[in-house]
C-alpha cells in the first residue's frame, strides 16, 4: 500500500513531551519527510500513562493508537504499518486487532468536551474550524441578542467548573446588569491544585475552544476586553494561547467588529507568579491589578465591582471551553448528559496508583467505582484500595467503603468531600492517611497569604499537631485539638483556601480514624510511611554482601563485609530508603510495629 | 520574533544593566497593573531580582519600592538570589508525593550537593520544590531547566545528573574553545 493513504499524529502535550514524545516526532519526520505522508502534532488524548502516543490513521478514516513508543519503535511502525500494511501488533493498544484492554479507557467515558484534544491540531486555527469551531459565536453574534445568549447557557443548567459549582448564567447576567461603561472577562486559568492537569491539557490541546468560550461570555455581558490568568508554569500553554490569539486576529475574530457585528473584543494575557491563593477570584483581580494577590471581603462582589473596579465575570477554564458547544449544538444536547442538578461531563485528571491514569471525561454522576476500575483499570500495585481523594487541598478523602458514590456536586459534599476543579487522586493500602492529611496542610500552610488569623496561624498549629503525630510524639487531646481548630478556621477565614484547609485532615479523621489512633497511641505507622515510626532491616539470609546498600547510603550506616551479611545502624539511619531501591535481592525490607504506650 | 527580543533584551543585560531595566519598565509601564509584569520580565532577563534591581525599577517606573518589595516577595516565582547554572525544580504535586517525591528530593540533593531551596557550592545547581508541574501521571517528576524528566527512581536521578554535568561542562569547554580562537 503506497504511503501517501496515511495520516500520522504525535501527542505533543507536556505530558507526552516529557515522556519523549518529541524525539518520536522528529524520528518520524525523518523517516516520512519526501513520503508525502501527512505528519501532525496533536494535544493530550488523555492516555498519559501509555506516552508517547502515535495515531496512524488510514484513508478511509481507520484509526490505529500506539502507545509508549520511542524513536526506534516509530521507525517500525513506519517499516512495518506505512510501508508494509502490517500494524505493529507489540506495541499497537487501540484499534483493529490490538490485543490490550485499553479500549475499557474510554469505554465508560463521553469525550464531548475532550473531544478535540488528541484530534486537532491546536496550533492550527483551521483544524479547529474544521470541527465546527468559531460556529457557536457565529450563531451568538448573528442571530441571537446577547439577553437570548445568557438564556441559552441558563437551559443548559452549566455550573462553573472551577469547583464551587455557581450557575455559570448568574454570574454572566449579574456582570450584564451591573451597571457601568467598561466590563470584564476573566479565564482563571490559575490551576494550582496539585494533582490537577485539566485545565492545562484544554489549553494545551483545544486552544480555541476557551479563547471562543471567553469572546461568546464577552458578547453576553458586554465587555470588550478579556484577561487569562494563566500559571507561569504552564509555558507550552502560554505559548498555544498566544499562537492562538494571533491566528484569531487573522481570521476576523478577535479586534474591531467581529464577524462584520458591532462587537470588540480583545484578549490580555497575564502570567501568575506562584502563589496558590490567586485562584481565588478576589485574590486573582489584585494580582492582575498588580498587587499582591490577597482576598478582600465579598460583597461587593466581582460582578458589581471587580477588576480596577469594574463589573468582571470570572469563569475557569473549562468553564469557556464548555460554552462554544452549547451555541453551536444548542442547550438540550448539554443537558442531556448529566443528573438533574450537575449537567453536563466534567473532565478530571486521573493519577495515583492507577493502572491506567490521564485526563479523562465523565458524565456526572459515574462513580467513584467506575472511575477507579473500569476507567482507571483498578490499583496498579496490586494492593487493595483505600481511598481517592477530591478537590486537592480544599477537598477530602473518599474512603473505598463508599466507592459507589456518584460523582456530581452535591453527593461529594454530603460526604465532606468536594467535585472541586477536577483532580482525582486514587491511594493504595500504602498509602497513611496522617501522612496525606499533613502534606495537604503543609501546603495550604506554605500557600496562606496570611490576611486571617486563624487561617494563617490556625492552619501552622493544625500542622506542627499532625507533625507530631507522625512523629509518634501524639498526644491523646491532640485529634480533639485538630477538630476544634479546624472548625474555628473554617468560621474564621475570608476566602475559601482558609474556608476549606481543614478539609483534609476532618475527612481523614471522619474516615480514618483508626490509622491516627495507631500513631497516637500505639506509636506505629500502619501503612510503613512515617519515617520516625519506621525501620529498615536487612534480611541476613537474603544478603549476598553485594556492597551496592552500603555505597548507596547517604548516611554511612550500613556497615558489612563483602560477600557476608550486611546490617543497618538505626542510630545512625535517616530512613531515606535509599538502599531498599538499591537492594537486587528483596532483602532489605521496612517494618513499623505497634509499640506498648509508656 | 518575541523570542528575538528577548535575546537582545538579555545581551543587553550583560553590557548595561541599566538600559536593559530601563527598557524592561519602559515597556510595561504604560499598562494597567505593571508591577508584576515588569518584575516578571526582569528575572527572565537578568534570572533572579535583587533589591538593587527593585530600587531601579521603582525610580524609573514611579512605583513605591515597598510594593515592589512586597510583590517580589509574596509570590514564589521570585528569586531574590542569582540561581546556579542548573535549575531543577522538584513537583511536590499529590501525586509526586505519593509516588515519593521526598526521596527523589534526597537522592537529588545527595547527588548535587545542593539542599532544596539552595545553590550547590560549585554553584552548578539550584534545587527549588515546587507545587504542580501537571504531569501527575508521570510522578514523581522534575523540571530540568525547560526539561521535564518523569517516571523518576534514585537510579534514574543519578544518570540524569550525571548527564546534565556532562552537557554542563561541554558547554564550558565550548565557550572556552570559541574565546581562544
Amino acid at each position: 500500500m503506497p504511503e501517501q493513504n496515511y495520516r500520522v499524529k504525535v501527542g505533543l502535550a507536556t505530558c507526552g513531551i516529557a515522556s519523549g514524545a518529541a524525539k518520536v516526532y522528529d524520528a518520524l519526520q525523518e523517516e516520512l519527510k519526501e513520503t508525502g505522508t501527512l505528519l501532525q502534532r496533536t494535544g493530550c488524548i488523555g492516555m498519559c500513562y501509555s506516552e508517547p502516543l502515535v495515531e496512524v490513521i488510514e484513508e478511509g478514516g481507520k484509526s490505529y493508537l500506539y502507545g509508549k513508543v520511542d524513536p526506534a519503535g516509530a521507525r517500525r511502525i513506519v517499516e512495518e504499518h506505512l510501508r508494509q500494511g502490517r500494524p505493529v501488533k507489540d506495541l499497537l493498544i487501540l484499534g483493529e486487532s490490538a490485543e490490550t484492554d485499553d479500549r475499557s479507557f474510554l469505554e465508560k467515558q463521553h469525550r464531548i468536551l475532550l473531544k478535540n484534544c488528541g484530534r486537532i491540531d491546536p496550533e492550527d486555527i483551521d483544524s479547529y474550524m474544521a470541527t465546527g469551531g468559531y460556529e457557536g459565536l457565529r450563531r451568538a453574534l448573528t442571530t441571537m441578542t446577547p439577553q437570548e445568549v445568557i438564556a441559552e447557557i441558563e437551559r443548559s443548567g452549566l455550573r462553573g467548573r472551577g469547583g464551587a459549582g455557581f450557575p455559570t448564567h448568574l454570574k454572566w447576567r449579574f456582570t450584564r446588569e451591573a451597571p457601568g461603561e467598561q466590563k470584564y472577562i476573566v479565564c482563571n486559568a490559575d490551576e494550582g491544585d496539585p494533582g490537577a492537569f485539566m485545565d492545562r491539557s484544554i489549553l494545551e490541546g483545544d486552544t480555541h475552544s476557551v479563547l471562543e468560550g471567553m469572546l461568546i461570555a464577552g458578547y453576553a455581558i458586554g465587555a470588550s476586553v478579556g484577561y487569562v490568568y494563566i500559571r507561569a508554569e504552564y509555558p507550552l500553554a502560554i505559548r498555544r494561547l498566544k499562537l492562538a490569539l494571533r491566528q484569531a486576529e487573522e481570521h476576523g475574530l478577535l479586534g474591531e467588529r467581529i464577524l462584520g457585528s458591532d462587537f470588540n473584543f480583545k484578549v490580555i494575557i497575564r502570567e501568575g507568579a506562584g502563589a496558590f491563593v490567586c485562584g481565588e477570584e478576589t485574590a486573582l483581580l489584585m494580582s492582575i491589578e498588580g498587587k499582591r494577590g490577597m482576598p478582600r471581603f465579598r460583597p461587593p462582589f466581582p460582578a458589581q465591582k471587580g477588576l480596577f473596579g469594574c463589573p468582571t465575570s470570572i469563569n475557569n477554564v473549562e468553564t469557556f471551553a464548555n460554552v462554544p458547544r452549547i451555541l453551536h449544538q444548542g442547550a438540550d444536547a448539554f443537558s442531556a448528559m448529566g443528573t438533574a442538578e450537575s449537567k453536563g461531563t466534567k473532565v478530571f485528571a486521573l493519577a495515583g496508583k492507577v493502572k491506567r491514569g490521564g485526563l479523562i471525561e465523565i458524565p456526572m454522576g459515574t462513580t467513584i467505582n467506575e472511575i477507579v476500575f473500569d476507567i482507571g483499570g483498578g490499583i496498579s500495585t496490586g494492593k487493595p484500595f483505600k481511598a481517592v481523594q477530591t478537590g486537592g487541598p480544599s477537598g477530602g478523602c473518599i474512603p473505598a467503603s463508599l466507592g459507589d458514590t456518584p460523582v456530581d456536586y452535591e453527593s461529594l459534599k454530603k460526604i465532606g468531600a468536594i467535585m472541586g476543579s477536577g483532580g482525582l487522586l486514587v491511594m493504595d493500602e500504602d498509602t497513611c492517611m496522617v501522612d496525606v492529611a499533613k502534606y495537604f496542610l503543609t501546603f495550604t500552610k506554605n500557600e496562606s497569604c496570611g490576611k486571617c488569623t486563624f487561617c494563617r496561624t490556625g492552619t501552622n498549629q493544625m500542622h506542627k499537631i499532625l507533625e507530631r503525630i507522625t512523629k509518634g510524639e501524639g498526644r491523646e487531646e491532640d485529634i480533639d485539638t485538630l477538630v476544634d481548630l479546624a472548625e474555628k478556621i473554617k468560621v474564621g477565614s475570608l476566602c475559601g483556601l482558609g474556608q476549606t484547609a481543614p478539609n483534609p485532615v476532618l475527612t481523614t479523621i471522619r474516615y480514618f480514624r483508626h490509622e491516627y489512633d495507631a500513631h497516637v497511641r500505639e506509636k506505629y505507622c500502619p501503612a510503613k510511611k512515617c519515617k520516625a515510626l519506621i525501620e529498615y532491616h536487612i534480611d541476613s539470609e537474603s544478603c549476598t554482601g553485594c556492597t551496592l546498600c552500603a555505597r548507596q547510603c547517604p548516611a554511612g550506616a550500613i556497615a558489612g563485609e563483602k560477600k557476608k551479611a550486611h546490617h543497618i545502624d538505626q542510630s545512625a539511619c535517616i530512613r531515606c530508603g535509599l538502599c531498599l531501591n538499591s537492594c537486587k535481592f528483596e532483602a532489605i525490607s521496612v517494618v513499623s510495629e505497634p509499640r506498648v504506650r509508656t | 520574533m518575541e523570542g528575538e527580543l528577548q535575546k537582545d533584551l538579555k545581551k543587553l543585560a550583560k553590557e548595561q544593566p541599566l538600559i536593559a531595566l530601563n527598557q524592561i519598565v519602559r515597556r510595561h509601564n504604560a499598562e494597567k497593573g505593571a508591577a508584576i509584569p515588569i518584575l516578571q520580565d526582569i528575572q527572565n532577563t537578568f534570572g533572579y531580582v535583587s533589591p538593587e534591581m527593585l530600587q531601579r525599577a521603582a525610580e524609573f517606573s514611579g512605583l513605591p519600592v515597598s510594593e515592589l518589595f512586597s510583590i517580589a516577595t509574596f509570590y514564589a516565582q521570585f528569586r531574590l538570589e542569582p540561581i546556579g547554572e542548573n535549575l531543577i525544580q522538584v513537583c511536590h504535586g499529590t501525586a509526586c508525593h505519593l509516588a515519593g517525591a521526598e526521596k527523589i528530593t534526597e537522592s537529588l540533593q545527595f547527588e548535587t550537593k545542593a539542599t532544596a531551596g539552595r545553590t550547590s557550592p560549585d554553584g552548578k545547581f539550584t534545587l527549588e520544590k515546587v507545587a504542580c508541574l501537571g504531569c501527575c501521571s508521570l510522578a514523581p517528576v522534575i523540571m530540568i531547566n525547560e526539561e521535564t524528566f518523569g517516571r523518576l527512581t534514585p537510579d534514574k536521578v543519578k544518570k540524569i545528573i550525571k548527564e546534565t554535568r556532562k552537557q554542563s561542562a561541554e558547554k564550558e569547554e565550548g565557550k572556552g574553545g570559541c574565546a581562544g580562537a
